[in-house]
């Protein structure tokens, strides 16, 4: 007891640097992941096979931009599949009927993505909540009729055997170790990008709008070009996920810009904990992986994600990371001094 | 006699197409909006449970011998039973949250459902025959209308009106959307509001099963279904508006027949014509058809 308390008679110094702290815990500390990460990616594909690891950094990216918009703007986009899957086509287009090289094909499709998200993007936000969510949903099942029937898109075969054309035109694409390396590099630059975005004005006025639009619009922001420009950012990294797939697998297909593969991203995102930048790279691992496992029967793996989709919203709705971080917070809270104990146990809901 | 160079059988054919289409596009959406009224939530299970209504229908056929004709009370009956327990058990404690969860919980629910009957059922869809009363058709002199076509349009239609009527004229129907309207207040007058929402849910559900059965017949009865006509029907939600029971079951109708009318025109478009039209009412009018401004 009194142990405990010059422990935290001898921190109160520190009052200052522990409140900071207390908001990012060590374990959400996220440049200690990040450099943790970047090491083991670097060297992971002498252990596991590179294709694998490239899939889930792929799927990783693709759920970090989904969570810019669900995370920090509190918008539920359920047509993300649109932008991935579309863009997929189109970089998988240049690069086979119109030979551009690998980073040419990757802007294009990364642009593609831009260009959709902005129409998509400019027509739901005219409407709120559910109704966000149902109209990016329908305009995507749109972008999947548009595929199945577009001359370019190859129907229902899709994009198949779509060269790797060399990177730069000078650097070998064919060996997978070196499609790994370039997918890792996007994979960073992706989410380098999403953190600038969060931890930036720009990213609080997000947040300002995702607790209380009225407020927001009331001291003098304009919400809606807010609500587009995350709309559009998200987009475009998700056709960034979409083309660097192409790259990975040499193929488009009609399973990407479908809706189950919109639900598959908010599965991850959901899983691994909404709002947090290391929550959906980990819902990707798990969900690739799972799917993985289970590849074997199609149906085991829809009714695997429904029933993680069912036990996440109930008993999980933090996600993993969010749930440890909680975790994390309280125990700090309860470790150090009861002074401010109370505040923080407040935020339990 | 033809219309536009397409010649009037071809063109009247569609056009049932379009009206039996836009039938369950109707009745789907009327369940979502009765459920959403008083829930909050957008039900993403809807595909699903129509589906399911189907299946029940084809299993009380398959297993026990029930004919066609109690199997249309029966599945509905049972799906709705299902769908209490669903409201009860895991929609119940979302109540207070953010109503994203209960779209999330109820996709999720959509995809154990979808996954289930897939993995016992495959993909390519059990036949399910017309009953025999309700077999061959009439000669109208320009077109050749199926009997069983014409009894589904008279089916939705008539349980369409039935519960327009139940909601606007009826005791239970004013309690309902008093409910909706402000659920602490009607509570206080002594009403059971959480019964009144678990028997919506079942209704609504219930609702989309009959939708289901009815569908057997003209569709395979297939697992992949409800995911199919379920995003079509969001976006006529969208168009319609969800506050308003008149708004859906006219604007189910209404895209049905649009639909049917474009395959004639443009068969190609057919696809995407609801999104467009989805598109054009979010520039021109985003609250919807018959939404009010928000």
């Amino acid at each position: 007891m009194s142990q405990s308390n010059a422990h935290s008679s001898g921190e109160l110094s520190h009052l200052a640097d522990e409140e900071s702290e207390r908001r990012t815990p060590l374990i959400a500390d996220l440049r200690l992941w990040a450099v943790i990460g970047i090491v083991a990616l670097l060297i992971a594909p002498h252990f596991i096979y590179p294709v694998m690891i490239a899939k889930v950094l792929c799927f990783a990216l693709f759920a970090a931009a989904f969570n810019l918009l669900l995370g920090f703007a509190g918008l539920l986009s359920f047509g993300h599949a649109a932008f991935f899957g579309f863009s997929a086509y189109v970089t998988g287009y240049c690069l086979q009927s119109l030979g551009f090289s690998a980073e040419l094909g990757i802007l294009a499709g990364t642009a593609t993505g831009a260009l959709l998200g902005l129409l998509i993007g400019a027509l739901a936000i005219r409407r709120q909540g559910i109704y966000f969510a149902m109209i990016t949903l329908a305009l995507s099942q749109m972008v999947y009729f548009v595929c199945l029937q577009a001359p370019f898109t190859g129907g229902e075969d899709g994009l198949q055997g779509v060269p790797r054309q060399p990177l730069f035109g000078v650097i070998d694409m064919t060996r997978n170790i070196n499609v790994y390396y370039l997918v890792l590099a996007i994979f960073c630059f992706g989410i380098f990008i999403i953190y600038r975005a969060v931890h930036s004005p720009f990213g609080q006025v997000l947040k300002s709008i995702r607790e209380n639009e009225d407020r927001a619009i009331s001291l003098g922001y304009d919400a809606d070009r807010y609500k587009l420009l995350a709309f559009v950012l998200s987009a475009t990294l998700a056709g960034l996920a979409g083309s660097t797939k192409v790259m990975i697998f040499q193929l488009a297909s009609l399973t990407d810009v479908q809706w189950q593969m919109s639900g598959e991203v908010v599965l991850m995102a959901v899983l691994g904990g909404i709002g947090t930048m290391l929550g959906p790279i980990l819902g990707a691992t798990i969900i690739i992986t799972l799917q993985n496992e289970l590849a074997q029967i199609g149906s085991l793996t829809t009714i695997v994600q429904g029933a993680v989709f069912v036990v996440c919203v109930l008993l999980f709705r933090r996600g993993i990371v969010g749930e440890l971080s909680h975790r994390w917070n309280r125990w700090r809270g309860r470790s150090d001094g009861r002074g401010g104990d109370a505040p923080r146990t407040v935020q339990e809901s | 006699m033809a219309f536009f160079d397409i010649p009037l059988p071809v063109f009247m054919g569609q056009l049932l197409i379009g009206l039996i289409n836009g039938a369950f596009y109707a009745v789907l959406s009327l369940g979502l909006a009765l459920i959403f009224g008083l829930l909050n939530i957008v039900n993403f299970a809807h595909g699903a449970l129509y589906m399911v209504g189907a299946f029940v229908a084809f299993l009380l056929l398959d297993i026990l011998g029930i004919g066609y004709w109690p199997s249309l009370v029966l599945a509905p009956i049972i799906v709705g039973l299902f769908g209490i327990v669903i409201e009860r058990l895991l929609l119940r404690p979302l109540a207070d949250l953010d109503h994203l969860y209960g779209l999330l919980l109820t996709f999720g629910l959509a995809l154990l459902l979808e996954g289930a009957f897939r993995h016992f059922y495959g993909v390519s869809g059990e036949r399910y025959a017309i009953p025999d009363s309700l077999q061959g058709g009439f000669n109208l002199g320009f077109m050749f209308l199926p009997t069983y076509r014409a009894w589904v349009i008279a089916a939705s239609l008539i349980v369409c009106i039935a519960t327009w009527l139940l909601i606007e004229k009826t005791r239970l129907g004013a309690t309902m959307r008093a409910a909706v309207e402000n659920a602490d207040l009607v509570r206080a007058f002594g009403v059971n509001v959480p019964l009144l929402v678990t028997i919506t849910y079942g209704f609504g559900v219930a609702l989309a099963a009959f939708a289901g059965v009815l569908a057997a017949p003209i569709y395979s009865v297939n697992p992949l279904m409800g995911s199919n006509i379920i995003i079509v029907v969001f976006a006529i939600v969208v168009i319609g508006g969800l506050g308003s029971i008149k708004g859906a079951i006219v604007s189910g109708f209404l895209l049905g027949v649009c639909e049917g009318l474009t395959r004639v025109f443009w068969p190609e478009a057919s696809n995407i014509v609801i999104f467009v039209v989805m598109a054009i009412v979010l520039i021109v009018r985003p609250a919807g058809l018959f939404g009010k401004a928000a």
